[in-house]
């Protein structure tokens, strides 16, 4: 069975109802994703073909939902909570390091936590204040977590799959921007990605190009233009933050011998710093130029009329492979 | 013009006082010579494994450890009010019902001597209990996930939460409370009030003439029972307790007692507390009081409990500490290959 030209929401949609008709103990909770659909529409339908019981519209409460979520799971449902946008998780991060991240740790795995605690990521959409954070490296920092965030239709139903049947605590970060921004075909045969693994986007020589989320399509604008110029760059779409597949990307940079990293979030102590770090105790030796970072700035993310300003663009992406392509 | 709308009022249970003679009608558990001598006798294991894990605490062989000293009453009626096929949501204060449900008491010591395969519990009747909640208040939303979990099965069983005054004042409580209330969930939430939260006294605590009200803003049911009154902790518990697996919905149960003893074995009480204050709740004693009602003998219960934690004791020592990689062993359900080179250390 294959679903024609589903945008991200659709193919989230299409794997919630995937994952509620293969195994009765999934259930969905959230503000708002019953008769609404959600916030953005991602559990629509889903009320009205899995009941009440299975997509629950909870009280306004993100720390409740968490909590909730955590107590469902050590009775052995698969609870996949909603948090309508990241700025609200802030509430949950006290349960899921406290708690989901450690229970089958401090039980010796006699009790997991098998949850889902899916929410927005990044900004680009004009969203009000506290929409638009991108906060993965917090959660990678967190041992026993998860953290995955999609960057196309198809990927995002294999990681929600994965993510579901995946015994222990994973955030399932959504980049917003996404959500409607292309389609493609996706195939809704059940087939889950594999977690903590990078995706090598695009093949390339001169350097490697590493984002994630919607940073992603910065950094495919940006091969485009530097392919013009005669310089080819690799993609490679962490997508898995945490557990981070570094292999993956020291195996593409001892090949470029460049790489410069994309991500939306605060560059202090950015998930790129981690990237960064790696490369330099693993692949010091095969770099040709410093690691370049391209992010977001140490300050807070403004209000849509200056989100552009600082959100990575892609010139700034092209500058900053052109200086690691011509560093001498 | 106001009309009132809605009215309110909190009862507190009291069934014998502190001479142990009854104060009214007494309900027919009071008759129940084996029900009696099991909650004495879980009084007297709950005294005398306190006093054994400060002993053991003094002499370094145990980490810091809270005593349920002077309020034994709480854990002890709480645990026999629960079926087998409830789950305990326990905080840090209630050894003696994790005990009475079936954890071994070499486990509880392994845990709070540092090792975490002290809470992987190896009786089957707990193995759905919860660990030990450090983070206070927490535990109250997870008992409400446990029951939320029950009531989707369609099961009649339900979550027991234990917490302190000093949850009360936490964002979850209140959120549990709620959605306890909005979903009619089979959970009982019993708060401990010991009047102190560390050094922080109840009056400073909340404004609130009770901590059982919080129920009711929340449309559960909410009663107070004197804490020191085993029976009455026993009736007011096993009461919500069978509401709660009924489809009752859920209750919260205020146990009034005190903390006799320090906040725990870091904790100096005689630097914020009045020594009066704590004389004169040693008078309100919740095992003389039992003892006083039942004309039980507790010496032959005395001497059991005392064999049966110094052979668990013995045990305990006897722990051979987990390999290094063991931190590792239970991170995720395999540890993913990323991390795997961390194992050699
Ligand atoms: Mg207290």
């Amino acid at each position: 069975m294959a679903a024609a030209g589903l945008n991200m929401v659709e193919a989230i949609t299409c794997a919630l109802a995937r994952a509620l008709a293969d195994d009765p103990d999934v259930l969905l909770l959230g503000q708002d994703i019953g008769r609404k659909g959600g916030v953005f529409q991602a559990t629509a339908g889903l009320h009205e073909r899995f009941g009440a019981d299975r997509v629950r519209d909870t009280p306004l409460a993100e720390t409740m939902i968490s909590g909730l979520a955590i107590g469902m799971a050590t009775q052995g449902l698969r609870p996949v909570a909603e948090i309508q946008f990241l700025g609200f998780l802030y509430p949950c991060l006290d349960n899921l390091a406290n708690h989901a991240s450690r229970l089958r740790t401090r039980t010796r795995g006699r009790l997991t936590c098998p949850l889902v605690v899916r929410t927005t990521h990044g900004g680009g959409v004009h969203a009000p204040e506290h929409h638009s954070e991108a906060i993965e490296s917090m959660l990678a920092h967190v041992p026993g977590l998860r953290t995955v965030i999609p960057s196309t239709p198809a990927r995002a139903y294999g990681l929600l799959l994965a993510a579901i049947r995946d015994p222990d605590p994973v955030v399932f970060l959504e980049p917003t921007r996404l959500y409607r921004a292309t389609r493609e075909d996706v195939a809704d045969d059940g087939v889950a990605l594999p977690l903590d693994r990078c995706h090598v986007e695009r093949e390339g020589s001169d350097l490697t190009l590493v984002a994630w989320g919607a940073a992603l399509y910065e950094a495919r604008e940006a091969a485009a233009t530097l392919a013009v110029e005669g310089i080819s760059a690799e993609i490679v779409d962490v997508q898995t933050i945490a557990p981070f597949d570094a292999a993956t990307v020291i195996a593409s940079v001892e090949r470029t011998g460049r790489c410069v990293i994309v991500h939306e979030g605060a560059r202090r102590a950015g998930f790129g710093a981690e990237i960064a770090a790696e490369i330099a105790e693993r692949a010091l030796t095969s770099l040709l130029a410093p690691v370049e970072r391209v992010t977001g700035y140490d300050t807070v993310m403004p209000l849509p009329r200056l989100e552009r300003a600082y959100l990575p663009t892609t010139e700034r992406v092209v500058e900053a492979c052109r200086r690691a392509y011509l560093y001498r | 013009m106001d009309e009132v709308v809605a009215t309110f009022e909190i009862r507190c249970r009291r069934l014998i006082d502190e001479a142990g003679r009854p104060l009214g009608p007494l309900p027919p558990t009071a008759t129940d010579q084996a029900l009696i001598t099991r909650l004495l006798e879980g009084m007297l294991l709950a005294r005398a494994f306190d006093r054994r894990c400060v002993n053991l605490q003094r002499t370094g062989q145990l980490g810091t450890f809270a005593t349920s000293l002077g309020q034994e009453a709480v854990p002890v009626g709480v645990a026999v009010a629960m079926h087998a096929d409830d789950v305990l949501v326990p905080s840090y204060r209630e050894g003696a019902a994790q005990i009475i449900r079936g954890v071994a008491i070499e486990e509880l010591l392994a845990y709070w001597g540092g090792d975490e395969r002290g809470h992987a519990y190896a009786n089957p009747a707990v193995a759905e209990d919860l660990p030990v909640a450090i983070t206070v208040g927490n535990q109250a939303l997870h008992a409400a996930g446990v029951a939320a979990a029950m009531q989707h099965r369609r099961q009649a069983r339900c979550a027991v939460c234990v917490m302190g005054d000093g949850a009360t004042s936490k964002g979850d409580v209140y959120e549990a409370i709620n959605v306890a209330g909005a979903w009619r969930l089979p959970v009982v939430f019993v708060v401990t009030n010991n009047r102190w939260a560390i050094s922080t006294p109840v009056a400073r605590q909340t404004g609130a003439e009770t901590l059982a009200q919080k129920g009711l803003a929340g449309g559960i049911a909410a009663l107070q029972a004197d804490g020191n009154d085993v029976l009455a902790v026993h009736d007011a518990v096993g009461e919500a307790v069978e509401r709660a697996r009924s489809g009752g919905g859920a209750t919260l149960v205020e146990c009034l007692t005190y903390r006799v003893n320090d906040h725990n074995t870091a904790d100096d009480a005689g630097r914020y507390r009045d020594p009066a204050e704590v004389e004169e709740a040693r008078r309100a004693d919740p095992i003389a009081r039992l003892i006083a009602f039942s004309g039980i003998d507790p010496a032959p219960l005395e001497a059991a409990v005392g064999e049966r934690i110094e052979a668990a004791v013995a045990r305990y020592l006897a722990i051979v500490p987990e390999p290094s990689a063991a931190m590792f062993g239970h991170l995720h359900h395999e540890i993913p290959e990323p991390t795997r080179w961390q194992l050699r250390g």
